[in-house]
């Protein structure tokens, strides 16, 4: 790194769809701009306004089919007046597109051309039934596949990856790691008040985890709770240069540093190389592991895309902290658990906080953030110092892109 | 020409009613299913849905336009692979539509029976007016020289009745749909003694694929469910008579037999309110059909007349809303009772009141209805229940155990009459027809 960048003011919106109270299909409900506006401002007050903005960045997927909005950059000066005439980008990386933003306003303060640049992540998918919904996210792949692919586009995607998993190491043990992975998701859920499964109350979630998939009317190797739901919801985080924390008055234990990172592209027109391995997603941790000059074991925390149980499990091997094939294992034996020797998700991740795709990154940035911060309220996990890192790891489309960001407490 | 073939061209009699709007649509999902078949390319698929009333007959399309939209994104998954050879169809969306696009046009909507002069099979949901039913039969024999099959969806006339007035030697079948048809499971089949094999067969394989629960019913007025019903219904009417003998005011003593049957007895809604979810003429109808079949049975209510008499009906709403009847509703919710002497509702508080009062004390810690049937131990539940019942000294409870064991009886009489092949049939069509969360042939009330 050849400046030091810092993460410091984080907000989520709450994550909005099925399982909060809040949410009824038949009432209208907030648009886009309600989300950035809301995340937005909060992360302006928190850095002592827009007049200390010098960028914008907005992450997002699919605006222009789920709402009939492109150019959202364009809603900066409507978040606050004071970012009338300041630069704004919009970037898009399928459900890495969170991932984006942060890259961008990394390069930007890297780049010297600004020392705080706002950054937001924003989907609103409510606004279709999923089935419809799925036709959409469906645009993460290659358009020349839609055609034979499953109707649950991306479900089928993971389904084909779990199905080829099962068959490589077996299926009952990766199941029962599913389910697991599941009950970890929402138990971290109901601590964390934005997040779309605070309010579940399921007792026995394994249990109901293990439901047997159903292909007729889904996809054949995963069920609905191996899925992350649709969302709702904004997250912002303003990323700084040392000049732009003490512009905004943000002291460093306010802050987390960014000492490594790697953004890598797979090609789209190509099916994965292995069906039971993240093979982009695991080049770009080495890379960024090596960007931050650490080892895997100093990670005291990480966020990782479980848009599906398997992608989390595929996600710890592509970490590296289990061998090909012991994912599961690693999961039952609870060490991605909030007490276990890495915790994942703390806030619930993917399935647990909800996925509103190009929020989902900056969101992961935050939560990673709240923890080194100690702002995670009832979410808050106890920290090993001699483990000051933590990572977050954003997936866009199969394997497609990935976005792999190393922070550190930044008074350290 | 195999069985299945005579799906190409159907007919359905009173389309556009409560009834022929849900075979309407099953039929008309089928015949899509078919059509789409490789084997089955290049054939027309025709549905006549024949009805009078031309507004209906609009309502019914925009009906056939939204469930058949349901059923595509419910099915999307096997959609995509009927498609699979349309490259022109590639997201959800486009596969969706096209599928609604080609059910809406097998259906066509018309209003003279002279429509069904190519149609192999038709289905009946005209009123149930033996007269009319048999006119219509009649005039369709004499214009279609293709000899189709017949499926009347009488629920209490005798098939053998229709079969003979109209001529259809062998060629008709009872094929009796609970309401509302695309929702309940359960289809009556009564066939007749020399019903051909082969309408048989394809009475069972349609049902079979439409995914219901068959019961088998002899040909005797009323079948099983009605044959349950109606009695149910002059049971609960007697039990009236004998609370105004005892001095209860007739609006109070309806409003209790409801509460009793309804909460007590664990059913989805009480006896006067499913006479008003069925139509109160429709029950009258019901039994005048009947009674002549059983003459040694008075199957007649003068309560239903005395209803109709002041105008009131009951039945529902083209938007499946309740119309008011015995009560008067609010989303669905008793909210008023229909006091005969005043010709007015008066308001539900009072009854409730008069009704607690009367029964003192009720039973406390009913299972409710709602619960049961998520239950998976409901007999647990119910024996328990049941048996604290019995030794629960107040009226309402007594009145319970009787209303029980007296539709027990009426089950057991529909064995012993013929009516039904088995005791487990009469349960059967009581739990999926009505949705009772126990059939009336138990040993609760023993």
């Amino acid at each position: 790194m050849r400046k030091k960048v810092f993460m410091a003011a984080g907000y989520n919106t709450i994550s909005l769809g099925t399982g909060r109270s809040e949410f009824n299909p038949r009432k209208p409900r907030p648009g886009i701009e309600h989300y950035m506006t809301e995340a937005g401002r909060a992360t302006l007050s928190a850095i002592g306004g827009a007049s200390n903005v010098d960028e914008c960045v907005v992450g997002n997927f699919m605006a222009a089919r789920f709402n009939r909005q492109g150019h959202l950059q364009g809603f900066f000066p409507a978040i606050d007046p004071g970012l009338q005439f300041k630069p704004g980008i919009s970037v898009e990386g399928a459900c890495a597109s969170g991932g984006l933003a942060l890259i961008t306003g990394i390069r930007s303060i890297l780049a010297e051309t600004a020392d705080v640049v706002l950054t937001i992540g924003v989907e609103v998918q409510n606004t279709v039934k999923a089935i419809y919904g799925a036709d959409i996210l469906a645009g993460a792949g290659w358009y020349k596949k839609r055609k034979n692919g499953h109707a649950y586009f991306f479900p089928g995607q993971f389904s084909d990856r779990a199905g080829a998993y099962f068959e490589k190491y077996g299926r009952e043990r990766t199941r029962r790691s599913f389910a697991r992975w599941y009950r970890n998701a929402i138990e971290n859920a109901r601590l964390c008040p934005t997040a779309q499964e605070f309010e579940n109350k399921t007792q026995d979630l394994e249990a109901l985890a293990m439901t047997e998939p159903n292909g007729k009317y889904f996809v054949d190797h995963l069920n609905v709770y191996d899925c992350s739901k649709v969302s709702d919801g904004a997250s912002a985080i303003a990323i700084m240069s040392e000049k732009g924390l003490e512009r905004a008055g943000i002291s460093l234990h306010d802050a987390i540093e960014v000492v490594g990172w790697a953004q890598t592209e797979r090609d789209i027109t190509q099916d994965p190389p292995d069906l039971t391995e993240l093979t982009n997603i695991k080049g770009a941790i080495q890379k960024a592991l090596q960007m931050a000059g650490i080892g895997i074991h100093e990670i005291g925390t990480v966020e990782t895309h479980d848009c599906f149980t398997i992608a989390g499990i595929l996600g710890v091997e592509a970490l590296g902290l289990a061998k090909p094939g012991e994912g599961p294992d690693y999961v039952l034996a609870g060490e991605t658990s909030r007490t276990g020797s890495v915790p994942f998700n703390t806030t619930g991740g993917l399935i647990g906080w909800g996925h509103p795709t190009g929020a989902t990154g900056v969101h992961m940035a935050v939560t990673i953030w709240e923890q080194w911060t100690g702002k995670a309220g009832a979410a808050q996990i106890q920290l090993n110092p001699s483990k000051p890192y933590g990572m977050s790891i954003n997936m866009g489309g199969d394997d497609v892109t990935a976005v792999v960001i190393v922070y550190k407490k930044a008074d350290l | 020409m195999k069985s299945g073939d005579k799906l190409r061209n159907v007919a359905v009699l009173g389309a556009a009613g409560k009834m022929g709007s849900g075979i309407t649509l099953l039929t008309a999902l089928e015949m899509a299913s078919q059509s789409l078949l490789p084997e089955n390319k290049g054939h027309n698929y025709i549905l006549n849905a024949i009805d009078v009333n031309n507004e209906n007959l609009l309502g019914l399309m925009k009906y056939i336009e939204s469930q058949a939209l349901k059923f595509a994104e419910k099915n999307t998954v096997s959609l995509r692979r009927v498609y699979a050879n349309r490259e022109d169809l590639v997201e959800n969306e486009e596969i969706i539509r096209e599928f609604v696009k080609h059910t809406v046009g097998i259906v066509r909507p018309v209003n003279r029976i002279e429509n069904a002069a190519d149609s192999l099979l038709v289905f009946e949901a005209a009123s149930e007016n033996p007269q009319l039913k048999v006119s219509l039969f009649r005039q369709i024999e004499q214009v279609n020289p293709h000899k189709p099959w017949y499926l009347t969806n009488t629920s209490s006339i005798p098939i053998a009745f229709l079969e003979q007035e109209a001529g259809l030697q062998g060629r008709i079948i009872g094929f009796h749909f609970y309401n509302p048809p695309a929702v309940q499971k359960l289809i009556e089949i009564i066939p007749l003694a020399h019903t051909s094999n082969d309408l048989r067969d394809f009475a069972l394989d349609y049902a079979s694929n439409l995914k219901k629960v068959i019961v088998f019913s002899n040909d005797k007025a009323g079948f099983i469910g009605n044959g349950h019903f109606m009695r149910d219904i002059l049971f609960a009417n007697q039990r009236v008579e004998r609370l105004v003998e005892e001095g209860v005011p007739e609006p109070n003593a309806i409003y209790i037999l409801n509460k009793v049957s309804h909460e007590l007895l664990i059913r989805p809604m009480g006896i006067f309110q499913l006479i008003d979810y069925v139509g109160i003429d429709v029950c009258q109808y019901i039994m005048k059909v009947m009674a002549p079949h059983y003459p040694q049975e008075n199957l007649y209510s003068p309560l239903l007349d005395r209803m109709l008499e002041a105008g009131v009906r009951g039945g529902q709403y083209p938007d499946g809303s309740q119309k008011d009847g015995f009560f008067r509703y609010e989303k669905g919710k008793i909210a008023g009772v229909f006091d005969l002497e005043s010709s007015s509702y008066q308001g539900v508080d009072a009854f409730e009141a008069f009704a607690l009062k009367w029964g003192d004390p009720w039973p406390e810690g009913v299972p409710q209805w709602k619960a049961v049937v998520k239950l998976s131990n409901v007999d647990d539940v119910l024996t328990s229940y049941f048996t604290a019942l019995k030794h629960h000294a107040s009226a309402a409870s007594q009145m319970a155990v009787e209303y029980g064991r007296a539709s027990r009886d009426i089950a057991k009489d529909l064995v012993n009459t013929g009516v039904a092949l088995s005791e487990e049939d009469v349960n059967t069509v009581l739990k999926t027809g009505f949705y009772h969360v126990y059939g009336p042939v138990n040993k609760y009330f023993d």
